[in-house]
């Protein structure tokens, strides 16, 4: 039966949704949550072949994700609910005085009331050519298809509009691996949002990524290419050659039913609203991007949020709500960029002043707005580094008053961090996650009715599930309430044991512990979980080194210690033997490719100087590690979090730049550390010297050469929040140097949190640096000298857990696909890519099983 | 009901789980040693979109038994099936153990 079929059988008075998309969806999910949708018979209508998806994260459609990711629900909030919906179905008319509906496919449908939520559509400038074949916009999960589809024949992109959105298009276009160009009408990058000099620098920046940028550029035609699918001709006789072409020049309201309904629209589009988000007749509602309010669009989801809240109250006979207008603050990653929009950014207010700091070494920009006196927040602009942002926010959302030197809240602090504002300072009509909507008081009541983590006040107010961007805030905003109710925030590791990570290592050093069941049953209750088994497991193995797939500690293990391999996304394992240093004979390399070739094998060279061999089944595991074993291979722990690489350079021996032997230090150093199981992984690097080659300094050990021995440099990283290491010591003895590394390590090992990096650590140690000298060099706790020996402890018990696994005919057990038969998983299918496997994506899958059976 | 027999008890791992392959359904048991209780779910992931589960931890949330998934983490209630982290659920089997053979009941 059709929607429309349904709908008259129902006797409740009819509301018909016009647009599935964010917003349509979340007036849903309003009436819902009022109890709402019980007073109407709901018919929802959506153009698009699916039901909504969140187009915020559109682009990581082409980061991976499918449409099932992105997916605001997967139907059953629909049906659980007795609303209609209908995808795949066009409205093409509205009869305001019959108030009935028409769809594209001539039903009819009617309405006592109706809401529109139609959205926008992405505005193509009227350029001659500009609907060419291989021409684009940006919008929806159908568009992205045609893009990568046109990508794959395609060498060269470009994108039409250098705006917020321009941008997001270009960076999926660069990703797609097009050269990639953007072409702006305006004098500057995101014209709307950005100054001159903000616009400028991000010009800089996107360029050096090899992005090419045309400001001031009027395309006037697009014709047939030479060397590309089309030539776009500018206004000053330039041109360019570009494959595919995706417009992104601003996006307008998708009014066109509501003007052919003769409701009011605005001169240059939006369906007018009042403060209800009623249209010109009453019984007609427009919410979301297609509302036109006092001559305003709003293009965020958060202001199309707040208005479907206010349509479903209005519905139910409420005046309590009403649209008031939505800030339009913004701040964004683009193609590797920070960038932050607040309030005024143009500075337009009459009398107001500004504060710039600007570094075009580092490309930095930040731009303050205050009020006449100095007083008040009125706009900002963050080029560069978005740290500065949700403080200056929330000195412009709730208006407060400003610090003597405004210009502190942008001067860069010598510790790197922007100076917070203390969650504590802000008031209670703060609003913390503007995407849902919910204020600091909204979360106070939360935790006053039992929502004691941040994930329960999550799952209660719904903060911080949109775009994620208010999460650190959230978690500040929550700590500090549970401080001031005087509930301590736990440093409880989990619900099973009452102790922080350096509690229970010490209990097992001094207690002699050496299973979790006895730990569990004299420290903790319950069964554990999977906090603290794996984090037990690791501590058990920092004290004892024990076999890890010993009976008593395999249930402890996450997956990738349980089958000493890296899980990938379809099941199949990772195999990373060990290649110290990255040195690596020819004869073991030819093994290397003999066995990948074996076991067909995708094989990679890795960033940390080894070999990644992809795709091996549980079966096969040990019969690959046998293999690599036999020649002299050991395990090279890349699933454990234990030391990983040591990456060197050839230093001395080749090098004639070198001042000492980098290569044998480092093959040196890997072999001594590389049993230890630690709170986190741990790389090092040893350079030859100054010229730093092996990037020694963003490493948690990195060791540099120098004419008098080796510079030592602790507590750097790579990876998410990157931070150059410290130097520790200048000139070391070999002897010194091992020392001073056995007792940071170790050091590290006894007292850093679960899964907490050195660098964290090292900035959490009350004292910080100068502290940890005290204790490494100075010996100011007395310990180096027990430090030392429970390294010698791990050195001297190392065992390759791979050799100790194939050995062992009990582990061995452990690697089977199934208990019960020798089959494989049939869902894990490979298909060929550049001469290697790589797993079949969901579609070859469908379409390879289907085929085979 | 349709009984079959999977694997030995000895087979499974203690506060952990093992695949099993029934026909062309694939099920993960998880065997509470304390208690010689066996949980028979299915093994595939429906977040991750692969059969791992069996390679999931066991862990304990407020007394119920779930395993976790090895790729994303979200938890399931091993007795229902249950997700505590999103709006899904996996299929369960009902599982019994006689003179140290695993049984399960087929749907
Ligand atoms: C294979 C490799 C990428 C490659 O194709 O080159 C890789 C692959 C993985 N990395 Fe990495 N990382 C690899 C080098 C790096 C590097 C570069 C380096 O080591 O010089 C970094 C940045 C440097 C650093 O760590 O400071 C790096 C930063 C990360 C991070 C972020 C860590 C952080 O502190 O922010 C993670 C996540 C984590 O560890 O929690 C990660 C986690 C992972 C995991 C383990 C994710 C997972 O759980 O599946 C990947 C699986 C490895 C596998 O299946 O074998 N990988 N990863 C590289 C293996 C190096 C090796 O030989 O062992
Ligand atoms: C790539 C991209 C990135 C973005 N990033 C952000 C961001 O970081 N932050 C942010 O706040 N916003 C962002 N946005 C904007 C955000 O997606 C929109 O504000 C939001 O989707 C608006 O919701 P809506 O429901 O009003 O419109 P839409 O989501 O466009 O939904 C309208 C729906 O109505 C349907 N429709 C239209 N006409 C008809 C008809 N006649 N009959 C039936 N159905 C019809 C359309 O097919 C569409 O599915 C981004 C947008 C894009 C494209
Ligand atoms: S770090 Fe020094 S020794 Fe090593 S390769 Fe570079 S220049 Fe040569
Ligand atoms: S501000 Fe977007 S999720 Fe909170």
């Amino acid at each position: 039966m059709s929607a429309t079929e349904q709908m008259t059988k129902s006797t409740k008075p009819k509301l018909i949704v016009i647009g599935n998309g964010m917003v349509g969806h979340h007036f849903i999910e309003q009436m819902i949550q009022s109890g709402a949708h019980e007073e109407y018979q709901v018919t929802v209508f959506g153009e698009e072949k699916t039901l909504a998806y969140d187009r915020v994260h559109l682009s990581e459609y082409f980061s991976g994700k499918g449409y099932s990711d992105l997916a605001m629900t997967d139907g059953s909030l629909y049906v659980d609910n007795q609303i209609l919906c209908e995808t795949n179905a066009k409205v093409v008319g509205i009869n305001q005085n019959e108030k009935t509906v028409t769809l594209e496919d001539g039903r009819d449908a009617a309405f006592d009331k109706l809401v529109l939520a139609t959205g926008s559509y992405p505005f193509v400038p009227p350029i001659p050519g500009a609907s060419r074949d291989n021409t684009f916009v940006y919008r929806t999960l159908d568009d992205l298809d045609d893009i990568r589809e046109a990508a794959k024949t395609a060498k060269v992109g470009t994108v039409v509009g250098g705006g917020l959105l321009g941008l997001e298009a270009a960076n999926a276009v660069k990703n797609l691996g097009l050269t990639t160009s953007v072409v702006e009408f305006a004098p500057r990058l995101m014209p709307v949002q950005l100054d001159d000099a903000g616009g400028s620098l991000l010009k800089n920046m996107i360029e050096s990524l090899g992005v090419d940028v045309h400001t001031s550029t009027a395309t006037t035609q697009i014709v047939d290419g030479e060397e590309c699918v089309h030539r776009m001709e500018f206004a000053d006789d330039r041109f360019i050659e570009t494959d595919l072409i995706v417009f992104s020049a601003g996006i307008r309201p998708q009014d066109a039913l509501a003007k052919k309904a003769n409701l009011d629209v605005g001169e240059r589009g939006g369906i007018v609203v009042n403060d209800f988000c009623q249209t010109s007749h009453p019984d007609v509602y427009a919410i979301g991007e297609c509302a036109l309010w006092e001559g305003r669009i709003f293009g965020l989801v958060a202001p199309g949020y707040t208005m479907a809240k206010v349509a479903a109250s209005h519905l139910m006979s409420s005046n309590d709500l009403s649209f008031t207008g939505a800030d339009m603050s913004t701040k964004l990653k683009l193609l590797g960029c920070d960038v932050g929009s607040i309030g005024d950014a143009h500075q337009n207010t009459p009398g107001a002043k500004s504060f710039v700091y600007r570094d075009d070494l580092t490309n930095v920009y930040r731009k303050l707005v205050v009020s006449e006196d100095g007083g008040k927040l009125l706009g900002a602009v963050l080029v560069g580094d978005n740290s500065y942002y949700d403080t200056l926010l929330q000195y412009y959302l709730n208006g407060l008053a400003l610090p003597l030197a405004p210009e502190s809240l942008i001067l860069p602090l010598s510790d790197g961090e922007p100076k917070g504002l203390g969650a504590e300072m802000l008031p209670a009509t703060a609003s913390i996650c503007s995407c849902h909507n919910v204020l600091k008081q909204d979360i106070a009541d939360a935790i006053a009715s039992g929502s004691l983590s941040v994930g329960d006040v999550k799952a209660v107010t719904k903060a911080s599930t949109g775009c994620g961007g208010c999460s650190a805030l959230l978690k500040k905003v929550v700590d500090s309430e549970l401080l001031a109710l005087g509930v301590e925030v736990s440093t409880d590791i989990c619900e099973h044991f009452s102790f922080t990570r350096q509690d229970l290592y010490n209990l097992v050093k001094v207690e002699g512990i050496k299973t979790f069941d006895d730990l569990i049953s004299k420290h903790g209750q319950g069964k554990g979980c999977e906090i603290c088994k794996p984090a037990v497991a690791n501590i058990l193995a920092s004290v004892w080194n024990d076999f890890v797939l010993k009976k008593e500690h395999i249930s402890l293990q996450d997956t990738n210690d349980r089958f000493l391999a890296n899980m990938q996304k379809d099941g199949t394992y990772s195999v990373v033997p060990r290649i110290p240093g990255g040195e690596i004979t020819p004869e073991k390399l030819i093994v290397l490719g003999e066995v990948a070739k074996k076991y067909k094998l995708y094989t990679k060279i890795t960033g940390g100087q080894r070999i990644d061999l992809f795709g091996a089944t549980l079966t096969q595991l040990p019969l690959i590690w046998e293999e690599l074993i036999a020649v002299g291979f050991e395990t090279g722990q890349a699933y454990g979090k234990s030391v990983r690489t040591v990456k060197s350079c050839v230093g001395s021996t080749w090098c004639r730049y070198g001042v000492n032997d980098s290569m044998k230090m480092a093959i040196d150093i890997e072999n001594r550390y590389k049993g230890l199981r630690s709170p986190h992984k741990l790389k090092f690097a040893v350079s030859g010297c100054t010229r730093e080659c092996a990037e020694a300094q963003s490493k948690d050990i990195g060791i540099i050469a120098t004419e008098g021995g080796w510079n030592l440099y602790v507590c750097g990283n790579g990876g998410m929040k990157p931070r150059h290491a410290d130097l520790f010591a200048t000139d070391l003895t070999d002897e010194q140097l091992i020392a001073y590394i056995d007792r940071v390590l170790m050091f590290y090992v006894k007292t850093a949190d679960r899964l907490q990096r050195t660098s964290v650590w090292m900035d959490a140690l009350e004292g910080g640096l100068d502290y940890l000298k005290q204790v490494v060099i100075e010996d100011s706790l007395g310990i180096a000298s027990e430090l030392e020996a429970q390294m010698a402890l791990i050195v001297d018990t190392f065992q390759c857990e791979w050799k100790t696994a194939i050995e062992n005919p009990e582990s061995r057990k452990l690697f089977k696909s199934f208990v019960n038969t020798n089959g494989e998983d049939k869902n894990v299918v490979f298909v060929e890519e550049r001469n290697q496997i790589r797993p079949a994506t969901e579609i070859e899958k469908s379409q390879l099983i289907a085929t085979t059976v | 009901m349709n009984w079959v027999k999977v694997c030995s008890y000895h087979d499974l791992v203690p506060q952990a789980g093992v695949a099993a392959l029934i026909g062309d359904k694939q099920i993960a048991l998880f065997l509470e040693s304390e208690k010689k209780q066996v949980f028979a779910v299915s093994n595939w992931d429906p977040i991750g979109k692969a059969n791992v589960l069996s390679r999931g931890l066991m862990t304990d949330v407020a007394g119920k038994l779930t395993v976790a998934s090895p790729l994303y983490k979200q938890r399931y209630d091993l007795l229902t099936g249950e997700c505590l982290d999103d709006d899904v659920t996996l299929s369960t089997w009902d599982v019994k153990l006689e003179n140290d053979s695993v049984w399960i009941a087929l749907k």
